[in-house]
């Protein structure tokens, strides 16, 4: 047992769906204008998933107006309000950077079949 | 002022997440209750301080002056023995125990700590020395201090050049660290940033002297 996991089980999210990396995903992110709060919504592909535990973040990356943009979420942080799973990719890396020097169908991520 | 303080065992570091939602990098620390053991004065020792003790040490595995020392002040025996200078005690007694709630979060804190033994080590790691050149003909000295004195005058390197030795092992104390969570429930004591020592480390947690609160 991680030591410093006394700190760490309250403050982990348990609510948050399993996801993989070449998965699609829809992230709900609480942003705060002001005093007012609303809900933004980042949809791309899952390129990586790093760390462990409390400082376990993601990278999602997606294609905006033609240019690439990438964020990265601690996967624990509050500030995620949901996270939908749209489709599972079939991929055989879990750094899926490769992608960044790819456009078009090159780009795209196959789909995990069932 | 030095008025409060508290000894607690370095876990080791995580991160939370403050009101607006952004990491803080924490330090965490156990504080098992303090029991004080000797309270020291002005009058009775010439200066001020008090004695603690924590944790649980087997009965006969004191030796006879330690025993009676703590049977003294109607403590149970702890695994150390801690004087905490501050410099005003007339709040403390012995027998009394003082726990990670004498601290509020939002609070300043000292953090004092013995740092973790890096070995011998050179002039670039132990005093930041900036090293040679890697090329232009640089050979087995890119890590070297350079010249270190004169030369006939005055025939000698002066005292407290600066060279490669033993590092860490040292006592360090780390200023206005701010408290992040102070519970005494669950023993915790969360600190924003890094504490000197190893986990595992001991470290006395005192009040900011320079600051109080941010």
């Amino acid at each position: 047992m991680n030591p410093t996991q006394l700190v760490e089980q309250d403050l982990l999210r348990t609510d948050l769906p399993e996801f993989a990396p070449g998965d699609t995903v829809k992230v709900h992110v609480k942003v705060v204008e002001g005093k007012r709060q609303r809900i933004q919504v980042f949809e791309g592909a899952v390129i990586a998933r790093r760390g462990f535990g409390l400082g376990e973040t993601f990278t999602v990356r997606k294609l905006s107006f033609g240019v690439g943009v990438e964020r990265c979420f601690p996967i624990n942080s509050p500030i995620i309000d949901k996270i939908e799973v749209k489709t599972q990719g079939d991929v055989r890396r879990a750094k899926l950077y490769y992608l960044r020097d790819r456009v078009g169908k090159s780009a795209k991520i196959k789909e995990k079949r069932n | 002022m030095k008025n409060k303080a508290v000894v607690g065992k370095k876990v080791g570091m995580t991160q939370v997440w403050d009101d607006d939602n952004r990491v803080v990098p924490v330090t965490v620390l156990e504080v098992s209750p303090c029991r004080i053991v000797q309270v020291k004065t002005e009058e009775s020792h010439g200066y001020s301080a008090i004695q603690v003790t924590f944790g649980e040490k087997e009965a006969k595995k004191l030796s006879q002056p330690e025993a009676g020392h703590f049977a003294k002040a109607g403590v149970a025996p702890g695994t150390e023995l801690l004087e905490l200078r501050l410099d005003d005690v007339s709040e403390f007694d012995a027998g009394q125990e003082i726990a990670a709630d004498i601290f509020e979060a939002g609070e300043m804190v000292d953090a004092i700590g013995t740092s973790k033994g890096k070995g011998f080590a050179g002039v670039m790691k132990r005093h930041n020395f900036a090293g040679q050149r890697a090329t232009h003909g640089a050979h087995l000295v890119h890590r070297m201090p350079g010249a270190v004195g004169q030369c006939a005058t005055p025939a000698r390197i002066f005292k407290g050049i600066k060279m490669a030795g033993r590092m860490g092992s040292d006592k360090v104390t780390i200023q206005s660290l701010k408290v992040v969570q102070a519970d005494a429930e669950k023993s915790l004591l969360l600190v924003k940033g890094s504490v000197p020592g190893p986990k595992g480390g001991t470290v006395v947690i005192r009040n900011g002297i320079k600051k109080a609160s941010n």
